[in-house]
Formats: C-alpha cells, sequence, structure tokens
C-alpha cells in the first residue's frame, strides 16, 4: 500500500530539526498538514548520524495521525542523502523531500536509491513518496521535467535562500522570487502535483508572513513551509475561503443540481452563465473548506 | 557489535539523554544514570538502554547516561548511535516498520 496521497491539504508543512527530540515529541499538537523532520540544513555535519538514529527510531515509535510525515534527506552526491534513505525508507516515511534539486536526473538517482531499498526489506516498490526542492536557477529552468520525473512525486518546492543565493539577490519584497514561483507553479500544474512555497524566516513578523501567504495563494499555491508553529494558524487562516467565496461556490453547486434536474445542460446564476471552470474553481474551493475544517476539528 | 573506544550521543537539553559509552571486557552492561524522572522511570530507563545494548550484540560495556526525561524511542536513538561510534561503525542495521 502507498504510504502518500497525492491529492491532498497541504496548507503548511513544519520544519523540525531531526536532532531536537523535544520538538519530535511536541510535533503532533501543532495544526500543521504535514510535518517534515530535517536531517539536512538544520543538523550539524558531526551529528548526522545521531539525527538519523533519532528520526528512524521516532518514525517507526511515535504515532502522528493523520498528518503526512515527510523527511528531508541531505543530498545524494554529499553521500549523507543514500545514508539518510537507507533508515528512513525502512522505517516508513511517508515522503521523501530531496533538497537542491537541479535536474530530473536527481529525482530519477534517488527514486532508483529508494526502489532498491524498498526492494531489500520486502516492502511495495512505489509505496514511498517523493517531493522535490528546487533551489538553484538550473532547478527552476528545470522544473518542467523535475516535475514529471517520477510518479512518487507528491509536489515541489521552492527553496528560496539558496535559490536568491545563486541569483545573487536577497529575499525583499518577493518580486525576486517571482519567476521562480511561477515556473515552479505551472511546472508543477503540468504535472498534476503539488506547489509549496518556501519559509519565511522572521517569525515575528507576522504582518510580513501573511502578506506573502496571500501573495502564494493568489498566484496558485497548495500551501507554504513554516517554521514555527506560531505561522500555522495565520497561514491556515489566509488559506481558509472567505465566507462570501464559500456561499458563491454553493450557489454555483446548486444551481448546476437544478440545472441537471430541469435537464438541462446550461446553468446560470443571476443571469450569468456557469461554465466549466468556474465550476471546478467552486468544487475546489468547497474541498479546501471541508477538509480545512475537518483537519482543524481534529486538532482541536 | 564490538565497542572500541569510549563515545557519546546525546544532548543536556531537556527531552534529550546524553549516554556515555566505554568498551569493557567483561562484568555485562554497568549503568550508572542520572535522570530527573529517576523515581518513576528510572527503572525503564535502563531497561531500554540494556536492551539496546544487547540487541546490537554489546555483551560488556559502561554507560554513563544522564536523562532529562526522555522518551523510549529517544533513548533507543541515543543508545544505538553512541554504540556505533564506540564501535567505529556505519554498517547500520535498519530494520523495516512492523
Amino acid at each position: 500500500m502507498k504510504r502518500y496521497t497525492k491529492d491532498r491539504l497541504r496548507r503548511s508543512m513544519m520544519f523540525v530539526p531531526g536532532n531536537n527530540p523535544g520538538m519530535i515529541r511536541d510535533v503532533h499538537i501543532y495544526a500543521a498538514d504535514s510535518i517534515m523532520f530535517d536531517l539536512e540544513d538544520s543538523v550539524a555535519y558531526t551529528e548526522k548520524d545521531t539525527a538519523r538514529f533519532l528520526v528512524y527510531n521516532a518514525l517507526k515509535t511515535l504515532d502522528f495521525g493523520k498528518k503526512e510525515i515527510v523527511v528531508r534527506i541531505n543530498d545524494l552526491s554529499s553521500g549523507l542523502g543514500i545514508k539518510d534513505l537507507e533508515a528512513i525508507v525502512p522505517a516508513g516515511v511517508h515522503v521523501v523531500r530531496l533538497p537542491k534539486t537541479d535536474s530530473a536526473q536527481d529525482v530519477i538517482d534517488c527514486e532508483k536509491e529508494i526502489e532498491h531499498i524498498e526492494r531489500e526489506h520486502g516492502m511495495e516498490v512505489g509505496s514511498t513518496g517523493m517531493m522535490a526542492a528546487i533551489e538553484s536557477a538550473n532547478g527552476v529552468l528545470n522544473a518542467r521535467e523535475i516535475a514529471h520525473a517520477s510518479d512518487r512525486l507528491i509536489g515541489i518546492a521552492l527553496g528560496a535562500e539558496d535559490y536568491v543565493t545563486d541569483l545573487k539577490t536577497t529575499r525583499a519584497d518577493g518580486i525576486e522570487l517571482l519567476f521562480a514561483r511561477s515556473m515552479i507553479l505551472n511546472a508543477a500544474r503540468s504535472a498534476g502535483i503539488a506547489a509549496l512555497d518556501t519559509v519565511f524566516s522572521d517569525v515575528n513578523n507576522e504582518e510580513g508572513f501573511i502578506a506573502e501567504a496571500t501573495l502564494v495563494k493568489k498566484l496558485g499555491f497548495d500551501g507554504k513551509s513554516v517554521i514555527n508553529p506560531r505561522q500555522i494558524e495565520p497561514l491556515h487562516r489566509v488559506f481558509m475561503p472567505s465566507e462570501k467565496d464559500l456561499n458563491k461556490a454553493y450557489a454555483i453547486m446548486e444551481a448546476i443540481e437544478d440545472a441537471k434536474k430541469r435537464g438541462s445542460g446550461v446553468a446560470s446564476l443571476k443571469g450569468k452563465m456557469i461554465d466549466k471552470p468556474v465550476v471546478l474553481r467552486a468544487q475546489r474551493l468547497i474541498a479546501l473548506y471541508e477538509a480545512g475544517t475537518r483537519v482543524d476539528d481534529q486538532e482541536d | 557489535m564490538k565497542l572500541k573506544v569510549p563515545s557519546t550521543a546525546g544532548t543536556a537539553e531537556s527531552n534529550d539523554i546524553m549516554v556515555a559509552l566505554k568498551p569493557a571486557e567483561a562484568g555485562g552492561i554497568q549503568i550508572s544514570l542520572q535522570s530527573n524522572v529517576m523515581q518513576q522511570y528510572g527503572r525503564q530507563i535502563r531497561a531500554v538502554i540494556t536492551e539496546t545494548l544487547q540487541s546490537l550484540g554489546v555483551e560488556n560495556a559502561e554507560v554513563d547516561a544522564v536523562d532529562k526525561g526522555a522518551l523510549d524511542c529517544t533513548i533507543r536513538a541515543r543508545t544505538a548511535a553512541a554504540a556505533y561510534r564506540a564501535a567505529e561503525s556505519d554498517d547500520y542495521k535498519w530494520e523495516a516498520k512492523k
């Protein structure tokens, strides 16, 4: 059985340093849709082994409920990434997050390693999901090929800190990320997978965080990475449909039902014809609302 | 697994446990433990450390552990990491989740 679902709510993916037992213990109490245990940048080089043991044992022992469990491994070229996979794939991770993905080949290489490990442990081949973080100009330009590189991919994500360094700029008001975000979003949609935005590092700047979250929601992203539990609630609020939009969506769906009952192929609302994209948007909005209230109820 | 050198794993942060291992030739697994939850969990912590070492084939060792309220899975992780470090081995035996 696959341990991942392609189509699920991913408004928030919370980073948890892989060598921090306290945070690993507490993470289930937060309302993040996905939890991402990090073996990469938040773990000192000399502690890669201990973090791997900690995440392995946590995955095998703790119950994280319905949350999606992601582990960010080190990149394969470092030699550490394969060791990470050897531990976390048998431990039952739902999704492996590959950092620094520059090309489709990076995804293919990682998938080969995962497949080998699944076979070795008698696990179903294909049961482990993957996501790719794009963090360079090359990665952005190859976003489409990356997004289509494996059936295991649930999404692609922007890693902005390395990316802006590669571009010879710094994080500012978001204009510096517009091209990368647009590329990643279009690549993800072309492959039918999720598009996930980067972290907002200044946890004390809630206003800036909400502005960025609002922008990426407008662009079409599914969600965003968070580095502090304080960012989860404002992020979910941004992604929650407004009452007005929700009422309109329900009215559209009612009009469609009425038209069906009448045997008419054409539905209209307040004199305007409802065409297919409008119905799709209404369905998506209702699904997002219902999924959002369901998950939030569970966490209360 | 044969322990060759002294090692440590873990930190002094709350919810963690610092496990220090020394190779020994005989005497079984000797544990010296400090814990802020000694009264309630001392016996359990010792049992988890012993089981973890035995499952790795370590028969003799001196263990010095300082616990700050670690979960069993953290105790297992720190003990196993310290053992591999002491054995100077990275031939990890990961097992699939049942």
